[in-house]
């Protein structure tokens, strides 16, 4: 994040500097951590992963001659007897934002060496990502209970369950793994792991608050699929 | 002359990126404002392109948020920027191949079901 300084090398802004950056002889990635540009090119492979995912669900629902179920009838929950549309999925793209953006300002505080707060806010990560997945929990058993299958369901067409159980299982497992690692770095942060310089993972290197932009990448991501999903699944 | 100008330049956003905490806190509102508002989209019950643009637009926009401001995309150098964003044209281009399809198989299907299959 911050602007690397490289000794006799000269660091052009633009895409003057992406040519030049390139064309280097050296690392390509001026300044970015190792760690944080794989997990770049991790989650660029993923975003092709859920996005075959999402264009087969577009495929299945186009070509299929049967009224696809409504999804904001679906989808609705009832509150004080009242059923209102997407009810638990607006509840549950609330908590996911929430916890994106305590996210973005534990990195921050990371960066400033700000210990308690970083653990303090990465904890509230940790809990916010294990609310959206029991609600997630709670959002399949409702909807099984009442038949959908990924073979069948009441509601439309045969195709909506194998893809809404394959999409937003996919992403809820992804969640599911980003609370586990936010639980595992919140306990690195507080016993102060990076001031003591413990060796990061995969590594024999000392770790460093960068790792904490890493995980935070990670859980951006997970946000940023929850946005198509939502878009694409539950509105369209 | 112009060096240190740009120094002086990328200096500023240093500190915009990593010292200020307003940044965030504005993401994070305009966040939660246009999921509100695509939401909205649903709960007022908007049919065909106005719900369809609506909802593209405001997860385009929410998209674009999250990974300028909170991925720290827009602070990265073009190197790193272009890397991840051009494979996305493959994304495309491969919507556009899958809806053609799509149509055709829809296409058929119906024939199919009115004329009957097979002599």
């Amino acid at each position: 994040m911050s602007e690397p300084k490289i000794d006799g090398f000269e660091l052009k802004p633009g895409f003057k500097g992406m040519a030049s950056d390139t064309a280097s002889d050296q690392t390509m990635f001026k300044g970015v951590h190792w760690g944080k540009a794989m997990m770049w090119i991790f989650l660029l492979s993923d975003t092709f992963v859920f996005s075959c995912f999402l264009i087969s669900y577009m495929k299945g629902r186009g070509s299929t001659p049967v009224e696809w179920p409504n999804p904001s009838e679906v989808f609705a929950l009832e509150a004080f007897g009242v059923p209102v549309p997407l009810l638990l999925i607006a509840l549950m793209t609330f908590v996911l934002i929430t916890s994106s953006g305590t996210m973005a300002i534990a990195v921050k505080y990371g960066y400033e060496k700000n210990r308690k707060m970083c653990g303090w806010l990465l904890l509230a990560t940790a809990l916010g990502g294990l609310t959206f997945v029991g609600m997630q929990a709670y959002e399949w058993s409702k909807l099984i209970h009442e038949g959908v299958r990924p073979w069948e369901n009441p509601f439309g067409a045969a195709q909506f369950g194998s893809f809404f159980f394959m999409i937003t299982g996919f992403h809820g497992f992804h969640v599911s793994i980003g609370v586990i690692f936010l639980f595992i770095y919140t306990y690195k942060v507080f016993a102060g792991h990076y001031e003591k310089g413990k060796k990061g993972w995969f590594t024999k290197l000392k770790g460093d608050y960068v790792e904490i932009e890493i995980l935070g990448l990670y859980w951006h991501f997970v946000d940023l699929v929850w946005v198509f999903i939502f878009a694409f699944f539950y509105l369209w | 002359m112009e060096n240190t100008n740009n120094i002086e330049k990328t200096h500023k956003k240093e500190e915009a990126s990593t010292h200020k905490i307003g940044i965030y806190l504005w993401i994070w509102t305009l966040l939660f404002v246009l999921s509100f508002f695509s939401y909205m989209v649903d709960w007022y019950q908007f049919q065909g392109m106005l719900r369809w643009s609506l909802i593209l637009f405001f997860m385009f926009l929410k998209a674009g948020l999250i990974m300028a401001f909170f991925m720290h995309l827009f602070w990265e150098r073009y190197a790193l920027v272009n890397v991840l964003l051009w494979p996305m044209t493959a994304i495309a281009c491969f919507i556009f191949l899958m809806a053609a399809e799509f149509q055709y198989t829809l296409f058929s299907r119906l024939f199919y079901f009115v004329v009957g299959g097979g002599a």
